[in-house]
């Protein structure tokens, strides 16, 4: 595949992304792009970058096989990208290590970040303490009510968490939040987005601090099998755990892509986050990509079981690889999700994030499928694990209807 | 419906020696037909004084990044009360028909949906001036450009303190009728004391866009703030301190009580006017 360079110099993925943003935030914009490409290219900026995420964050993360649970997977041998074993507990520390340097160098001195389940903002939360950073979380207040550990942690570790009560009170609100404290802080504050998403130059520069994942099972794949795997998959809410284990891959077209958007209760019900399956193309927070949207344009609520991947848009690279056809794009259901999640624990006791899950739900769908269509074949598949499950406990234990009570009593008392 | 240039308006109230008065009101608050009442009280209907001189409706949208509190109650209101796209146009109408200018005021993602030929197509039916784009900026807005100029509609975009000389330049060309300048860092709603950094910014302009009207905007509550940005701005935008007004009757249970507006109306009307 000719691959050309995208972005171009404009922020556009053809038809998607660009900057449909108020002018007051295109002198941010283009100061943090200058900073961006500068950093880039400086080997500084690299050494500090690639220090602090072998001696903080304990990359590289580990590939680990699951031979246990690819017995569910028709004839695919699995492989997980343990983006749960980064401090913190998922890939967004990759992110906002990145950015939290960058603001460094741009002398702003504090960070506002969005979060719908809480892991970016902790990530960000943590960054901010260890850079001396300070640091404003937005967080829609359904998200603070079911993820309430996650609400904690901030705080504990010195961010501010504002709980967003507008519109449907969830992730995109906490974003619209946070454009407006940026518009107002821009001087002195960097908003530091968690994904793909918003306005050139966020969805190439998340892209490039997410790329680590991909480079790393590129490497450690070809270590230990030789080759390159048959397939990469990830969950898709904004994108970025997915733009990361796609990067590497993207201009190699015998590896597939393949990324599993929440679909809810299914795309049919209307009640998923499934942007690219479910969705149309729109404009939202600043960038044109596919957006869930009704018949005037007013953004309509998703729903997802996963609180991270609760989102109505999708970064406009996904829209272009899914436009394009380079990757595949499905949408898995909050059932399948946690059937998935709960194998995983059972089968390899690994508990993953319920964002992830659905990348596990989906390689199951994925390896049954292709195992009909070549029976013969035994595909590798990288899954990126992208967190890990500690923060869904509540949410399992309501779904899977425990009650915490054990399963035996003995010694007689009652 | 004749359609009219909304820069007329400016200049018309630049050669009685003052600023013109520019008021937002969002169309579908209280409700579809009470915003039509509320737009014409705008314009001076039942009001103690003349209104303002030119309109600026908003098309609630779902997602406002530019809006503060009130506006965005508002909004969220309206969506919940069930209007749509297609009722700007009937609001414009209404606004006409007091012989008032109208402007719509709105985020992208609802004219793109619409279609942006058939929207301009239909704000040119309705008789509206233009329209002002708080999250499009000439660099998207290609198609907007070609559709403006096809049916001779007026392109109101944004510059603000942080905008560099080139953007100014840039985007005061890309400009048709007059610039909404910011003036403040920030969202719409009213502030206590409005900044330095509007005078700076008219004057970066100007020298930049001698033709241009210039309409200063974010922060004007009352007839002093107006009479003060008048002084140096040809147009002065008002907005949050109108939709105040109407959240108030309604919060006291009275939506279509309009006389808190006709008081908020008057008391601008003549701030632009005081010397």
């Amino acid at each position: 595949m000719n691959h050309v360079q995208l972005p171009d110099a404009s922020g556009h993925y053809d038809a998607f992304g660009g900057r449909y943003v108020p002018e007051a935030l295109v002198a941010a914009l283009n100061q943090l792009e200058a900073e961006f490409d500068a950093a880039m290219v400086d080997p500084q900026f690299w050494a500090e970058l690639n220090g602090l995420r072998r001696d903080y964050s304990g990359r590289p993360t580990p590939l680990t096989e699951v031979a246990r649970f690819s017995k569910h997977c028709g004839n695919a041998r699995i492989l997980l990208k343990r983006e749960d074993l980064n401090h913190t507990g998922s890939h967004k520390i990759n992110n906002v290590l990145g950015q939290a340097l960058l603001t460094l160098r741009m002398g702003k001195t504090r960070v506002i970040a969005e979060t719908g389940a809480g892991q970016h903002g902790v990530a960000t939360a943590t960054a901010a303490a260890l850079l001396g950073l300070e640091c404003r979380v937005y967080m829609g207040r359904v998200d603070t009510e079911r993820q309430a550990l996650n609400v904690a942690r901030m705080q504990l570790l010195g961010a501010e968490v504002v709980a967003v009560e507008s519109g449907s009170q969830t992730l995109k609100d906490a974003m619209n939040e946070a454009m407006r404290d940026w518009v107002a802080t821009v001087d002195n504050t960097h908003y530091l987005i968690g994904t793909v998403a918003g306005a050139h130059p966020f969805p190439k520069m998340v892209k490039e601090f997410q790329r680590v994942i991909s480079t790393e099972i590129r490497e450690q794949f070809e270590q230990r099998f030789g080759g390159l795997p048959d397939a990469v998959a990830a969950c898709v809410g904004g994108g970025s755990n997915a733009i990361g284990t796609f990067a590497d891959f993207i201009d190699l077209p015998e590896v597939g892509l393949y990324g599993f958007e929440a679909g809810g209760d299914g795309v049919e019900t209307g009640r998923h986050a499934a942007a690219i399956e479910g969705g149309s193309i729109g404009v939202l927070h600043g960038m044109r990509t596919y957006v869930l949207q009704d018949e005037d344009g007013q953004t309509v609520e998703s729903h997802s079981i996963s609180a991270g991947l609760d989102y109505p848009g999708v970064g406009p690279e996904h829209a272009w690889l899914a436009a394009t056809g380079r990757a595949n794009y499905e949408a898995v259901t909050d059932a399948e999700a946690m059937a998935a999640f709960q194998l995983l624990c059972r089968t390899e006791g690994i508990m993953p994030a319920i964002e992830s899950a659905h990348a596990l739900a989906g390689v199951i769908r994925l390896g049954q499928r292709l195992a009909v269509e070549a029976p013969d074949a035994a595909p590798t598949i990288v899954v990126c694990l992208s967190g890990r499950g500690d923060k869904d406990v509540d949410t399992a234990i309501k779904y899977f209807g425990l009650n915490g009570r054990p399963d035996i009593f003995t010694g007689g008392r009652s | 419906m004749n359609q009219v240039s909304s820069a007329k308006a400016i200049t018309a109230a630049n050669a009685e020696g003052r600023a013109a008065l520019v008021g937002y009101l969002p169309v579908g608050y209280p409700n579809v037909p009470g915003s039509m009442k509320a737009l014409r009280t705008l314009c001076g209907e039942d009001v103690d004084g003349p209104g303002v001189d030119l309109v600026e409706i908003g098309l609630p949208y779902s997602d406002p990044l530019m809006d503060g509190p009130v506006i965005q109650r508002a909004g969220t209101r309206a969506l919940e009360r069930g209007v749509r796209t297609r009722d700007v146009f009937a609001a414009v109408e209404a606004v006409r028909s007091v012989g008032k200018p109208a402007l719509v005021m709105t985020y992208w993602n609802l004219v793109d949906r619409y279609g942006v030929a058939a929207f301009a197509r239909d704000l040119a039916n309705a008789g509206g001036s233009g329209l002002v784009t708080p999250d499009l900026i000439p660099d998207e807005a290609d198609d907007w450009l070609a559709a403006a100029e096809a049916n001779g509609l007026d392109r109101v975009f944004l510059v603000s303190p942080s905008s560099t000389a080139e953007r100014i330049a840039s985007t005061t060309r890309a400009c048709r009728g007059w610039v909404y300048a910011t003036s403040v860092m920030g969202v719409t709603g009213t502030r206590s004391a409005s900044s330095s950094a509007a005078p700076e910014l008219v004057a970066r302009v100007r020298a930049l866009a001698p033709e241009l009207p210039i309409g200063v905007g974010l922060g004007v509550s009352n007839g002093d703030q107006a009479a003060e940005v008048g002084a140096f701005a040809d147009a002065v935008i008002v907005g949050s301190a109108f939709v105040k007004a109407l959240l108030a009757a309604d919060d006291a249970g009275n939506p279509t009580d309009l006389t808190a507006l006709r008081g908020v109306v008057a008391d601008l009307a003549a701030g632009v006017r005081r010397r």
